[in-house]
């Protein structure tokens, strides 16, 4: 069985995080409009930057959190490590490192995917075209993910591709909660209002879920019922739970097809966590607290992160000093 | 549309080569026979079409990445090679003159770094000055007394050629570090495949494809042999600087087109004089490196100290035959521009015979009346530094300014030993596509050649092309290009059988 390069494991699991975050941001950002508005009509961005905890970088950059600040902030802003453009840059610095590994279409695609976001200017990111420029990054997120999936060899690299992913999409389907949580906590009075219930219809549309969960749930939209879909549901692809199993699987494979037998140490974390969300149900969640559990969960995200740094990418391996 | 003015026949009919000796068209003592058929087909084709198609291919080397680095105003800016699509065509007589020339030199210096490296016999014959080679910045006196499989040092070597008035190929400079620049041949011809198919068809052009095969190989080859007398493969790699090296891009072609991992020095460690690389499975063993990276950032425990690209210790488990180097590490002594002058002689004492492809006339300045011929033809020569890549640091005399002239001698005078000198040689043209027209630009050839148990030379080589109008320096840092190179296969096309279809295949289910 062909070893992998532990570098290479590393820069693919990063490939495939920028690329899922990329694609996330452009969904948040798509729906804010709607999104963000507050029960007067206005467009609060502020609840975007809160999302990545962006706030006080963003403060350094730019008096206020206009539409077109905060937009530019995170669609072209490369001084801002958390914006599309900078999340595709690093997608293409991985991809390029990984060219030996990769097939030739994913390089190309990334590649003109980021040279077409070099090019972008603010007009093209002014709010009338906004969607449009979101349509063309998720697509082209999208496009990534075919051709991966078309493309790949599936070997090692394809599982850390795939741990990449499915931990990124979690972490990702968290904050966008968590975002919900803070818009609707600090004026209770507007729980269950019109907006109130507008404002949950977009949440799922950002995540992709609204008909989904419509499927799922036809006769009614609680804010419980959505946090419950996009936490637990068995087949929602990007619920947290599914993309756990995923990772979970992922982790169990490599442990037993390449005998990775370091990768027990994730393997243990990412168990327990499945076994958690499996358990676990929304109104006991609720009662315990929503933002805590959303804080605990990505705490449990960025430890399996670094467990799987450790045992697979060797980040704690010490350079032996040849004598 | 396309009215006469438009046709490229109109502007190859009034294409002048000024005199040079032209790749398509030869000269009038010796016209291109063999490029008959391609001349045919460029005569067909509309002008604008052929400037659309130019501009989708180097639209598409910027799609794929086929770009290298430049460091400029301390920014790095993705540059590709700026491709020319107007063929440069070698005949099958031509080649093979090249294709042994290219072997003869190689063998000479192969058994040149061997001889330096223990005996030194040719020191001793005084053929060569001895404090040439043993006081050269490139020669590794570690090696001395190191024996490598089948006693070679250079496994991958390019040599600069160049043409002269009459057409005659003269080696311009010898690659024996880390020759770059294969890449570019095998890309340029999948470039050409895709946006000519129509110039190329029955025309009968070799094929540049197993280069990567050739090299892993050759790799497989020199790597020690399997300790438990295994029958695996040997655990083959590519160690690069880096991405923000310039040549980043041939370094992942070579790595994927070998199939082996492109690693960094970061990758590596040594445990006990054997190499291992970090693996999600721990550390694995390496057998043999195909390095990207000079003999003085190779081993800071060796070499420079303060190089942070090397693996510490690679060069004890070098040295203890526990892993293979390609190219063997001090090589550089045999590519010197100041060594170069003797390899002449150097292929006679060694192998008995003349030069098949003769040197450039050279004259050494370290020499006395060399330096004095040199001064006083400043004016009419080209001086080079022995020690700079690149084109660097070159003087041509016939372009150069007083000022130039002046700065020139009084370098010469203060080092002389760091300067070689060599007439203007009135390097051949190929017509070349160009804001106004199709025009003659120089050109050059760089063959590659590998070597292990045996040479072996890709057809063609890189064609870089001086796309700046009358300029005579090819090199990517100064504005060259390259095109691709055709080598004919001679005969008539090679015919391949198209396999037949499958009698009575079953259709692909569709919806109901």
């Amino acid at each position: 069985m062909a070893a992998l390069l532990a570098r290479y494991a590393e820069c693919i699991f990063w490939l495939a995080r920028y690329m899922e975050r990329a694609e996330n941001l452009a969904r948040i950002l798509d729906v804010n409009e709607t999104f963000a508005r507050d029960s007067y009509g206005a467009t609060n961005w502020v609840t975007i930057l809160r999302l990545n905890a962006d706030e006080q970088r963003f403060f350094e950059l730019y008096p206020t959190a206009s539409a077109k600040n905060v937009l530019n902030f995170y669609i072209l802003d490369q001084q801002n490590p958390t914006s599309i453009a900078a999340a595709i840059a690093s997608a293409r610095e991985n991809a390029r490192q990984l060219r030996p590994l990769i097939s030739t279409e994913m390089w190309t695609q990334i590649n003109m995917f980021h040279n077409r976001l070099q090019g972008l200017g603010p007009n093209d990111i002014a709010p009338q075209n906004l969607q449009r420029i979101c349509a063309m990054i998720k697509e082209s997120c999208q496009t990534h993910t075919g051709i991966t999936e078309g493309t790949f060899f599936r070997d090692q690299g394809w599982y850390f591709y795939g741990l990449g992913r499915n931990l990124e999409r979690a972490d990702q389907t968290t904050r966008l909660l968590d975002i919900k949580y803070h818009t609707l906590l600090p004026s209770p009075r507007d729980i269950g209002t019109p907006v109130d219930i507008s404002q949950w219809h977009s949440l799922l549309r950002s995540a992709a879920g609204y008909h989904a969960f419509r499927r799922v749930y036809p006769r009614g939209l609680t804010p419980a019922g959505v946090a419950g879909f996009l936490l637990f549901n068995d087949n929602f692809p990007r619920s947290v739970l599914v993309c756990t199993r995923e990772v979970d699987n992922l982790l169990n494979r490599l442990n037993s097809k390449y005998r990775l037998r370091r990768g027990t140490v994730p393997m243990e974390r990412s168990d327990e966590l499945l076994g958690n969300l499996a358990s676990n149900t929304i109104e006991a969640v609720i009662s315990g607290g929503l933002h805590e559990y959303l804080d605990a969960l990505q705490i449990s995200f960025s430890k399996l992160t670094n467990d799987i740094a450790q045992v697979f990418f060797l980040a704690d391996q010490p350079v032996p000093q040849p004598t | 549309m396309s009215g006469t003015g438009n046709g490229v026949e109109h502007l190859l009919s009034a294409y002048d080569a000024n005199g040079y000796y032209d790749e398509l068209f030869g000269i009038k003592a010796k016209p291109a026979a063999h490029t008959q058929g391609v001349r045919d087909r460029l005569r067909q084709l509309d002008f604008d079409d052929l400037r659309r198609r130019a501009a989708d291919a180097e639209r598409e080397l910027y799609n794929l990445g086929i770009t290298f680095l430049v460091y400029s105003d301390a920014k790095a800016v993705d540059r590709i090679l700026p491709f020319d699509v107007i063929p440069r065509i070698i005949s099958a007589k031509e080649w093979a003159h090249v294709d042994a020339g290219v072997q003869q030199r190689i063998a000479a210096l192969n058994l040149f770094l061997h001889d330096v490296y223990h005996d030194q016999k040719i020191l001793k014959d005084g053929i060569i000055p001895a404090e040439l080679v043993l006081g050269n910045a490139n020669y590794r006196e570690q090696m001395r007394g190191i024996d490598l499989p089948f006693n070679t040092y250079i496994q991958i070597m390019g040599v600069d050629l160049v043409r002269d008035h009459d057409g005659t190929f003269r080696v311009l400079e010898d690659n024996a570090r880390v020759p770059s620049g294969v890449s570019y041949v095998v890309e340029n011809r999948h470039m050409m495949q895709r946006a000519f198919p129509d110039l190329m068809g029955d025309i009968g052009i070799r094929s540049v494809d197993n280069y990567g095969m050739k090299l892993l190989e050759a790799m497989c080859e020199i790597a020690p042999p399997q300790p438990d007398g295994g029958d695996g493969d040997p655990q083959v790699v590519l160690l690069s600087p880096g991405s923000y090296n310039s040549a980043y891009f041939e370094h992942i072609f070579l790595a994927r087109e070998m199939g082996v991992p492109l690693v960094e020095g970061r990758d590596l460690v040594v445990e006990n004089d054997k190499v291992y690389m970090k693996t999600t499975g721990g550390l694995r063993r390496v057998d043999s490196i195909y390095r990207r990276i000079g003999d003085d950032f190779l081993d800071p425990l060796a070499f420079n100290p303060d190089s942070m690209l090397g693996v510490p210790g690679i060069f004890e488990a070098y040295r203890k035959g526990n892993v293979a180097l390609a190219n063997a590490i001090g090589t550089g002594v045999a590519d010197d521009k100041a060594v170069y002058a003797y390899v002449p002689r150097m292929i006679k004492y060694y192998l008995g015979e003349e030069a098949i492809i003769p040197n450039v006339e050279t004259h050494i300045c370290r020499e006395p009346e060399a330096l004095k011929y040199t001064l006083d033809n400043l004016d009419k020569l080209v001086v080079k530094p022995v020690g700079e890549a690149g084109g660097y640091g070159i003087t041509i005399g016939p372009r150069a300014s007083k000022a130039e002239l002046d700065d020139c001698r009084a370098k010469l005078l203060a080092d002389p030993a760091n300067y070689i000198s060599q007439p203007t040689i009135p390097l051949s043209v190929c017509p070349t596509l160009t804001e106004d027209g199709i025009e003659p630009r120089h050109v050059d050839l760089r063959p590659f050649a590998i070597t292990a148990r045996n040479t072996w030379v890709l057809p063609g080589g890189l064609t870089r092309v001086a796309l700046k109008k009358g300029t005579l320096i090819v090199n990517s840092s100064q504005g060259g290009g390259s095109k691709d190179t055709w080598v004919l296969t001679g005969g008539p096309a090679d015919e391949e059988e198209t396999p037949s279809l499958v009698a009575d295949p079953f259709q692909s289910q569709s919806q109901q």
